[in-house]
């Protein structure tokens, strides 16, 4: 396969998934924003800080408020990672490399872009704004439907599910990570009413609220929910899934081309041992966000071994 | 002015041809609301195909799909073996001629052409001079638009020597009437067309390089998703099972060509380019082009890789050139040209340009080096003021031009608002060449949709048909289908056997 075919097919991946991710980010802001009436904006801001996007925010705007977030994370089209962003790269993507995909998968991204065409100033205003999200979402599912359903099980499919899994990572350790940029008022106690409410905001942005109660049986803890999207196998959005998908990926692609693989199947494999055998009250004792923030940067550093050993 | 122009459906004199004994039959069945109704399924069809067929430009802003017309065209396989015979001649004498202005140059030295017209040509390439290619050919996939005005008279309009497209249409519009109205197909011996890909690859790899040891690698190098053919490069890539690559892809060593693969560098042999000329090496030609690929010249003049269609090819397909295709057809093959052209005045010639400017009102009149119907005059629809702008070009210019009388093309039935209506159509076939000469039984039918229009161009109003080369074994069963019913069914069980194998080649392209 031509190195550029691949390169495309794994940012189609990764673009489609940043679509889910950006979707549910801004849903934690909406949830959490709704729980307070302070109006200190803290809510919106962390997941603008969480998306590694401020520094790129603060070049276009001046004032940090709910709609100039949402204008910037949504629809901002010289932001690369806004929504209607990423959607274009998508296709441009899927265009590129048309032959290498299915004509479902062309559907279901082609469709969302044409009908992304008419979303209107109304539907990103606050009112309308989790229908929008919603839709989103569900444009984004329908692609990893079409491209798990349809497409034969070879190199083209593996890196597909390379970029899916490897965004997927960075962006489950950012949702999570939201948690420790929200200041909590004063007058709140950390493991308080609205404590528990963020933490739930969480994983109901993560799809994983049922989820929760069916494993711990139990309220809602940041431990436990920490766990779940870091360590638990059966969670499809944890830290750890991800990193079994990216291996498993990796290992597909060494037995397509017959090769022993390179740094970034080290990478991957390290990373991976570390969720497997880890455990959350280290953890914690180390700083959660600390974790985070570690994975996050290794997670960019696998990207780039992943490009290194495949795309030049 | 323009005479009655030929229908191909009702023939002269309103008799109705027999090649379209089917179709009429069909017709008269369809209710206008039946029609009607395929047409908005075809659309969808389109869409949905489509969806990829439309190019979208950089603005975001979907291009209109080419409009498709559902009523196919027809051609009998005596029709379609004498064009097709004429075709391979005139393709033949083609490649010839360019072999021999880049080697001898035997037919200028003979005085058949003069030496100027081919050395101040931009389309004639210097650096192509004594490189040898690949079993002498120049020009691997010809699109030659012929055009008819009688039942025997076809002309050639003009040839496509560079890298014509349109052959995705005819493959897509195939594929469209037979989901639309599969009846038909088991009905009519239709000759079949979806292995035209099959063919491509197979006549590319012929002319692999003499040192490509092996099955050849083809690859076919596009401009990219920006390019107007995009949906065709990747289509034809995809049915040939070969790399769709762009310039970025490839890269040369030691005058090899090789892509980026995801195990590394591969070799390649053969490049089915879409890409002009100016772009192929910036080392050669623009050196500001990003699409081409540095040292592919080099690496072609040292025999490593071939390219198809050859640099250079375009000198063949110049307008001022083609006055003298017959002539090439005698010269290098000793045979009368089968395929006629059309009467054509030579603006440099004075007489020519005398009588051009006494008659500009009935001519067409085109730019010698110009193609896609830029820099052209249709006189009879012109108004004052274009006639006398052009005038005074040609004056000016005069060897610019070349003028031909105004054609009847023929029509055929069309479906248009009012019903079903005859339009003016062309045809282009694909002329494939490599180490022997296959053409597809088909072509891609241009309709002009408004009415006595002869401006076929999409970008003018013009649509496009399926065209059909019914099969001698269908011309049997029709003239036994006359007989009575039982001999029609007969004609049904034979043709429903023809739609099988016909469907299996299609899976297998």
């Amino acid at each position: 396969m031509l190195s550029r075919t691949a390169s495309c097919l794994y940012w189609l991946g990764r673009y489609v998934e940043r679509i889910s991710y950006v979707a549910r980010l801004l849903e934690v802001a909406q949830r959490m924003s709704a729980m307070t009436s302070t109006g200190a904006m803290t809510e919106w801001r962390s997941a603008l800080i969480a998306s590694g996007g401020e520094p790129a925010f603060l070049e276009r705007h001046t004032t940090v408020d709910a709609v100039a977030i949402i204008d910037f994370l949504a629809r901002d089209k010289t932001y690369p990672s806004s929504l209607v962003s990423s959607l274009e790269a998508a296709r441009h993507n899927a265009r590129t490399v048309r032959g290498a995909i299915t004509v479902d998968m062309w559907d279901a991204i082609n469709g969302a872009w044409l009908e992304s065409r008419a979303l209107s100033d109304r539907d990103f205003s606050r009112g309308y704004l989790s229908q929008t999200l919603d839709w989103f979402k569900m444009r984004a599912t329908l692609f990893n439907g079409a491209h798990s359903n349809t497409m034969l099980r070879s190199d083209a499919f593996f890196f597909v599910s390379l970029g899916i899994f490897n965004e997927r990572a960075d962006n489950t350790a950012r949702i999570l990570d939201v948690k420790y940029h929200v200041l909590l008022p004063s007058y709140e106690q950390v493991g308080g009413g609205l404590d528990y409410g963020h933490w739930t905001a969480i994983l109901r942005a993560v799809s994983a609220q049922r989820a929760y109660h069916l494993l711990y049986k139990d309220r809602v803890k940041p431990w436990n929910v920490a766990e779940l999207m870091l360590l638990r196998p059966e969670a499809p959005r944890s830290l750890r899934s991800c990193y079994h998908q990216i291996t498993t990926n990796l290992d597909l692609l060494n037995g397509h081309y017959s090769s022993r693989g390179g740094e970034c199947h080290r990478l991957a494999g390290e990373l991976h041992a570390r969720l497997r055998y880890g455990r959350i009250e280290d953890i914690f004792q180390r700083g959660l966000h600390e974790f985070l923030t570690e994975y996050i940067d290794r997670n960019i550093d696998l990207g780039k071994e992943i490009e290194t050993f495949y795309f030049n | 002015m323009v005479s009655q122009a030929f229908d191909e459906m009702d023939g002269p004199e309103q008799r109705g041809r027999p090649q379209y004994e089917l179709v009429r039959e069909w017709l008269n069945q369809s209710t206008s609301e039946l029609l009607a109704h395929k047409i908005k399924e075809a659309e969808l069809l389109f869409r949905r195909v489509g969806i990829t067929f439309a190019v979208y430009t950089e603005g975001g802003d979907p291009e209109r799909l080419i409009p498709f017309d559902i009523v196919p065209r027809v051609l009998d396989s005596d029709e379609w073996d004498s064009l097709a015979r004429g075709l391979e001649q005139r393709v033949r004498a083609l490649n010839a001629f360019l072999r021999d202005v880049y080697h001898e140059r035997e037919i200028i030295k003979a005085g058949h052409i003069p030496a100027s017209l081919i050395d101040n040509n931009e389309g004639f390439l210097e650096i192509m001079r004594g490189v040898n290619v690949p079993g002498d050919v120049y020009t691997h996939v010809a699109g030659i638009d012929m055009v008819r005005v009688g039942p025997e008279e076809f002309y050639v309009l003009e040839d496509n020597c560079r890298t014509p497209s349109g052959v995705s249409y005819m493959l897509e519009n195939r594929e469209v009437m037979m989901r639309l109205f599969p009846e038909l197909f088991a009905d009519h011996p239709i000759e079949p067309i979806g292995h035209y890909p099959e063919e491509l690859h197979s006549s590319l790899s012929s002319l692999a390089p003499l040192n490509c040891s092996g099955t050849p690698t083809v690859v076919l190098l596009t401009p990219g998703v920006y390019n107007s053919a995009y949906y065709e490069h990747t289509f034809l890539a995809d049915e040939m099972g070969i790399e769709l690559v762009e310039g970025v892809d490839l890269l040369v060593e030691n005058d090899i060509v090789f892509m980026r693969t995801t195990e590394g560098l591969k070799r390649v042999d053969v490049i089915y380019r879409r890409i002009d000329d100016d772009f192929l090496d910036p080392k050669v030609f623009r050196p500001d082009s990003a699409l081409g690929v540095p040292g592919i010249i080099d690496a072609y003049r040292a025999g490593n890789v071939t390219l198809a269609n050859a640099p250079g090819a375009g000198i063949a397909d110049d307008k001022a050139v083609y006055v003298y295709v017959p002539e090439m057809v005698r010269f290098y093959l000793g045979e009368e040209p089968i395929l006629k052209n059309v009467p054509t005045y030579q603006c440099s010639k004075p007489e020519d340009l005398a009588y051009v400017l006494d008659h500009l009102g009935e001519l067409v009149v085109k730019a010698v080096h110009g193609s896609g119907g830029f820099g052209m005059l249709v006189g009879p629809a012109a108004t004052r003021e274009q006639l006398e702008e052009f005038a005074a070009k040609l004056k000016a210019r005069p060897a610019d031009y070349i003028a031909q009388p105004t054609l009847a093309l023929s029509t055929c039935p069309t479906f248009v608002n009012a019903g079903i209506a005859p339009r003016h159509v062309d045809l282009r076939p694909f002329v494939l060449v490599g180490q022997e000469v296959k053409i597809v039984p088909g072509g891609l039918t241009r309709v002009a949709l408004k009415e006595g229009s002869l401006v076929v161009n999409s970008s003018q109003g013009g649509g496009t048909k399926d065209t059909w080369v019914v099969s001698r074994r269908g011309a049997q069963s029709q003239s036994q289908g006359q007989g009575g019913q039982t001999q029609s069914q007969n004609g049904q069980s034979q043709n429903q056997t023809m739609g099988h194998s016909f469907m299996s080649g299609g899976a297998d392209a």
